[in-house]
């Protein structure tokens, strides 16, 4: 049966007994008919269905931008749904009006959800406002109508319009977001939600993002009675371990690519996230999901195992820890029972001399899914390679570990000779199938592109990209 | 002035089908469509759909009770299919049900048995088989055969050009409402009411009265919704006539993707010849166009690629042909350009040929080659007021080509890996439908006793500006205040007949025809002003500045007081306006005549840089001069080229349509078919206006003197192929690159590394493609 639902919605608490798995779009729009969310894709692919959720986190409610097309219902137990609906005032905020005034609409349909993504941006504190956050907060929208300068250009309007009073405070003060959010922080303490006591287990559709499922199920979910994960919270949080450090099933893209941790380790870990996708996805889809979601071509896959990232697996009080190099049985086969639930990735601390270099090629460059992504881990002294781990998405039935090549480079001396044979050792470790990706071809010749640019990149010293067209 | 719907576009209030509110008991549709790409229909079986939960109604073929039949140029289709499939995405059967998840679930349920049949995707096998979808059609000026031998280098080549998806992102949608009398009101996102108004009615067997078609706005349409609206329209009318409730039927974004047609792919084979300084003296070209399965707006599409074959060029001597080919793909129907794109892409590859093989610059090619005044085009209207030149020389030095060139060197020389490259872009576009008839508009004006203004023409809002550009036509030509005036939507019950909003003349005729209907309307407001001012003669009134003026001098009486005096002296307030473009006329047997009422000019410059070792490129910077006449609003023109050109730059590029042997689409949803994102598209955008003082209005003929603005600017786009393809150069210096389009990041590395492939044999190649047919060229 359904579980009654306690949230804020707008301005309005609601109550509501809505299948935990429909999907937040379906709920606004059909039960609620707040038809300002848009519908443009359902896969969360152009941002027009966006909208706000706001967590409190200790004491202060904290607010992300989401696609409510990939998002049950079901989660919004204890929070603060906000639509286009809930952000107006009497006049337009500074949001609207800077849209209006830059003629940044069109055939308007995008717009409710880009006027939330940009409120979404600015309900931050202490935001400086410049053009690329602003083409960051639309990263994740498509505009058919526009060509995007004119959105782009919004960033001089709120630089003038918003300045330095960003924050929810800050945003109501200066008129640009609704009074009652003010106090939305003391009602949602007032609203008790209780974790679930029941165990999950994975036999049944098991959400921790949806941005995968979503889009593979969409159909089969909101029926089912889907275990929510985001009901146990112990999932959550980066915890730093002796040797490793240990990643909740629930941690988002977003949550570990800002974690001091991370960045300590692998510093280059946000400019990856530009790539890999937009700010409305990095927001909800967990590294949990993208482990299990299996693809082949998983662009976070790809970079845990190239870390050589451990799983802990868990069925009732029975844990096992399963190397992620060795959870892949054959395309979408996994090493686990179906009751068994991941719940936590250890990525063991890389030593301080690793290099670490991810690469990705895609049609678009942001919010794409890759033709061929690849990681790098190497260490080296001088030229000589002290070790080299080498992993490759798209070009096998799951994500490769590039094991013989890695062999093959270890000990070796970097020169052009050496790169382009262990490029040729990979091309027979490596079975590309031509699909809506890219041919085979040109996914072998990525494979081979991807090793000279992780080499150019990490040993830059070393190797010239002349030197292997010589 | 400001879009005057965009604050409700901000705020999410502004209306599309589905958001109004729902009459009681709505109901839901859903369509079943054919997974076969051809076969003859053996059964279906629509049983366990009738059982189904929620189900009132399961419609086929069968349930329509009048004329089962579709199509604006040839009557070649079926609203469901009846005996046979043709493609996949056809729709069989309609499920109306209580909400769309349960009407889509029992869809799924439907069974289909086909008796298969041959499977044809290639247009040159199309053609091969006699698979042509009307006359083929040539254009040719002077004696081409004859001055092959006056050249000094002659090169053949072929284009292979990609389809593109039109990813409105509001999907297609209806609304029926039945209504008294067997009669039916519809809301549908269509760029064409009329075609939706008979279409319903045929479909129903009643009469173009009995349907009323009513359009708010779009959430984008770019050709889409012009032909294609139609079905959905069609089909939400017969679950309503079936069940006597409103039915709404909104398509998602895959079934948009798998069941509508597209930009027509193109193949070609073309051939040029110049003489050794690059003055182009005869050009020939073949143009196979993949129409898919029916003729919907092909055969004037096709017209269109020969009307542009040429682009903004003169070229004495020149014979081009195309077929429209019958393929089992979806219907491929109008977009942005309208088939005059694939037409310009060809002649620049050929240019682009033909300077390599004359060791020319590119652009010293084509700037030899730019239509003068006075310039025939091979179908035989005389270039007038030309701008092409204008436009190329300007850009040439407000942009500093040459300082560009020198730049794009420098950086090549420093870096081994990275290459810049660029290209000038030059267009031109004719301006009216190409089928003369189609070249009309209505206008109803009505003037409130309170002074407000209502305007309702045959224009569809889609994004493009109309309403925006209306309300300033109707309020300047009041001279009154903009927000007196408000823009209706569009229904076929205040404006009858009229054509799709279309080939980038909605202002063109229906700000006319509203300019027409607001003169009639003032012509007898200023009777009665002269009357109250006892003015001698009506001529001495004016109305501007939200004022009235008796010979140039401000007087006392208001607008709203005017208004109101002439209603009660029982003066009509409301006109009907009308125009249609004059003298304009096309012979389709001598395929010569005067089909535009005027071209419209540009020229961009496009810089592009690749990385050669992962083939990935970003579009650097794009500069435009544009023919503007004179500027309407400029937000509104800005959004229009600037859109345009993102809209050209994807097709381009990243907008990869890929089908597979049979014709089933696999870039059938967003995560597979991408699209232009604020990142992709350049910061640096900057478009100037050929504002020519000297305009002369009556040439323009828009409103003002504008000029039409909406399809012309994708064309820029073109230019980024050009430019990769130079900074791939620059890395290969004597690669043979293919004119294939778009020029993916795969195309571009496979183009840069062509060594790999003799490295790497793979068995996994095989595109499904069969033998050419000679190419036939003289």
């Amino acid at each position: 049966m359904a579980r009654e639902l306690h949230f804020i919605l707008n301005d309005s608490e609601v109550h509501v007994s809505e299948e935990s798995g429909t999907l937040v779009l379906d709920f606004l729009r059909e039960t609620k008919r707040l038809t300002g969310t848009k519908e443009g894709c359902r896969e969360g692919d152009c941002g027009a269905c966006a909208v706000l959720i706001g967590e409190l986190v200790e004491d202060e409610v904290h607010y992300k931008s989401v696609t409510s097309c990939l998002m049950p219902v079901g989660e919004l137990d204890g929070k603060h749904l906000v639509t286009i609906e809930g952000l107006n005032l009497e006049a337009l905020s500074a949001v609207q009006q800077a849209i209006v005034d830059n003629g940044a609409t069109q055939c308007g349909f995008c717009t409710p959800g880009i006027v939330v993504s940009l409120t979404g941006y600015l309900i931050e504190r202490n935001r400086d406002i410049d053009l690329n956050g602003v083409k960051t907060a639309l990263g994740g929208h498509l505009c058919r109508c526009t060509g995007y300068r004119s959105l782009k250009d919004c960033h001089h309007h709120l630089q003038s319009g918003v300045g330095k009073a960003t924050g929810v405070h800050e945003l109501v003060e200066g008129g640009i977001l609704p009074d009652y959010f003010s106090n939305i922080d003391q009602r949602l303490r007032a609203i008790q939600i209780e974790n679930a006591r029941e165990r999950p287990s994975g036999e049944q559709f098991v959400i921790a993002g949806g941005t995968d499922v979503y889009v593979q199920w969409g159909n089969d979910i909101p029926g089912s009675e889907p275990i929510l994960l985001n009901r146990y919270p112990e999932l959550r949080g980066i915890h730093d371990m002796d040797d490793y450090i240990g990643i909740g099933a629930l941690t988002t893209f977003e949550e570990f690519s800002q974690h001091p941790l991370v960045l300590e380790y692998i510093p280059e870990i946000q400019e990856y996230m530009m790539e890999i996708a937009s700010v409305q996805i990095r927001n909800r889809a967990t590294l949990a999901g993208n482990v299990i979601n299996a693809s082949p071509v998983g662009d976070m896959t790809i970079l845990l195992l190239a870390l050589g990232a451990d799983l802990l697996l868990k069925e009732g009080e029975i844990e096992r820890i399963v190397p992620l190099s060795e959870f892949y049985e054959g395309y979408k086969e996994l090493a686990k029972t179906p009751g068994e639930l991941l719940t936590e990735i250890r990525i063991p601390k890389p030593p301080s001399d690793a290099r670490i270099n991810w690469e990705k090629v895609s049609k678009r460059r942001y919010l794409d899914i890759a033709s061929v992504n690849s990681t790098a881990v190497i260490r080296v002294n001088g030229r000589a390679i002290l070790e080299a781990t080498l992993t490759v998405g798209g070009v096998a039935p799951i994500p490769l570990l590039l094991a013989s090549t890695g062999r093959f480079l270890k000990g070796k001396q970097i020169s052009a000779d050496v790169i382009q044979e262990a490029a040729a050792i990979a091309q027979s470790e490596i079975a590309p199938i031509s699909d809506v990706r890219g041919s085979a071809d040109y996914k072998r010749l990525l494979v081979r592109q991807l090793i000279f640019a992780h080499f150019l990149r990490l040993v830059p010293e070393c190797i010239s990209a002349e030197s292997l067209y010589a | 002035m400001h879009n005057i719907d965009a604050a409700h576009h901000t705020r999410g209030t502004a209306e599309f089908v589905d958001d109004v509110n729902r009459p009681e008991g709505m109901l839901f549709a859903a369509v079943c469509a054919s997974g076969f790409s051809h076969g003859r229909i053996v059964s279906m079986d629509v049983t366990a759909a009738c059982s189904a939960s929620g189900v009132k109604a399961v419609l086929t073929a069968d349930d329509i009770p009048g004329t089962n039949q579709l199509g604006t140029i040839i009557q070649d289709e079926p609203l469901l299919a009846e005996e046979a499939v043709h493609y996949i995405g056809q729709p069989l059967a309609i499920v109306v049900a209580t909400s769309s998840r349960l009407a889509r679930s029992a869809a799924s349920l439907i069974q289909l048995d086909v008796g298969e049949l041959p499977v044809i995707t290639d247009p040159r096998e199309a053609f091969a088989k006699g698979q042509v979808i009307g006359p083929t059609r040539t254009f040719e000026m002077g004696d081409i055969d004859a001055r092959w031998v006056e050249c000094d280098v002659v090169v053949h080549g072929e284009c292979d050009i990609g389809g593109q998806e039109h990813v409105y992102l509001e999907t297609h949608r209806a609304r029926a409402v039945p209504v008294e009398g067997r009669r039916m009101r519809i809301s549908s996102s269509t760029q064409s009411p009329y075609a939706g108004q008979k279409h319903v009615a045929k479909i129903l067997g009643i009469q173009n009265h009995d349907v009323e078609v009513d359009v708010k706005r779009l959430g984008g349409g770019f050709g889409g919704k012009e032909d294609q609206a139609t079905h959905w329209a069609c089909i939400a009318a017969l679950g309503a006539w079936h069940t006597g409730k409103a039915v709404e039927l909104v398509l998602r974004r895959e079934e948009d993707m798998r069941m509508t047609g597209k930009r027509h792919p193109y193949v070609v084979d073309f051939k040029i010849g110049a003489t050794s300084e690059g003055k182009i003296l005869a050009y020939e070209a073949k143009h196979y166009q993949n129409a898919g399965a029916v003729a919907d707006l092909s055969p004037a599409v096709l017209e269109r690629t020969l009307f542009h074959a040429t682009n903004s060029y003169f070229i004495p001597n020149v014979r081009v042909f195309a077929a429209s080919c019958r393929t089992n793909l979806p219907p491929n129907t109008a977009f942005r350009g309208f088939g005059g794109p694939q037409g310009m892409f060809v002649i620049e590859s050929a240019i682009t040929k033909l300077a390599a093989e004359l060791g020319l610059d590119r652009r010293v090619v084509q700037e030899k080659n730019l239509l003068s005044e006075g310039d025939l085009f091979p179908y035989g209207q005389k270039i007038q007021n030309s701008r092409a030149r204008q436009t190329w020389e300007h850009a040439d030095s407000i942009y500093d080509v040459d300082g560009i060139e020198s730049e794009i060197a420098e950086f090549n020389e420093a870096n081994f890996i990275t290459k810049k490259g660029m290209a000038m872009m030059p267009i031109c576009f004719g301006i009216s439908f190409t089928t003369t008839p189609m070249n009309q508009a209505g206008a109803l004006v009505h003037v409130y006793t309170d002074g407000s203004v209502s305007v309702s023409t045959g224009g569809i809002e889609m994004g493009q500006g109309l309403s925006t550009n209306l309300a300033k036509i109707v309020a300047d030509t009041f001279g009154i205040r903009a927000d007196r005036v408000k823009i209706e939507s569009t229904n076929t019950t205040r404006v009858a007949n009229m054509s799709p909003t279309a080939a980038s003349s909605s202002t063109l005729l229906n700000g006319n025809a509203a300019v027409s209907a607001v003169h009639q309307i003032l012509d007898r407001l200023r009777a009665v002003a002269a009357q109250e001012l006892s003015a001698a003669d009506k001529d001495e009134i004016e109305f501007k500045e939200y004022k009235i003026f008796r010979n140039g001098r401000e007087t006392e009486l208001s607008w709203n007081d005017l208004v109101l005096k002439a209603h009660l002296q029982r003066v009509d307030l409301s006109a009907h306006g009308f125009f249609a473009t004059p003298d304009i006329h096309f012979n389709k047997v001598e395929e010569k005549g005067q089909p535009f009422a005027y071209h419209t000019f540009g020229t961009a410059i496009l810089e592009v840089t690749v990385d050669c070792l992962r083939g990935r490129y970003t579009v650097d910077s794009v500069k435009i001069v544009h023919d503007m006449g004179r500027p309407l609003n400029r937000l509104v023109d800005l959004g229009q080229i600037e859109g345009g050109l993102a809209q050209g730059l994807g097709w381009m590029t990243m907008e990869d349509l890929r089908y597979d042997s049979v014709g089933r689409l696999m870039s059938s949803a967003l995560a597979s078919y991408k699209v232009p994102d604020a990142f992709f598209m350049p910061d640096d955008i900057q478009v100037e206006f050929l504002v020519d003082a000297d305009t002369d209005a009556a040439e323009a003929m828009g409103p003002f003197g504008s000029k039409a603005v909406g399809e012309p600017p994708l064309m820029y786009g073109i230019g980024v192929f050009f430019a990769i393809r130079h900074a791939m150069t620059a890395f290969r210096p004597n690669a043979d690159l293919p004119f294939e389009s778009p020029i993916t990041p795969e195309r571009v590395l496979l183009g840069l590394h062509p060594d790999f492939r003799s490295i790497e044999g793979d068995a996994d190649r095989s595109t499904g493609g069969t033998p050419k047919p000679d190419r036939g060229l003289s």
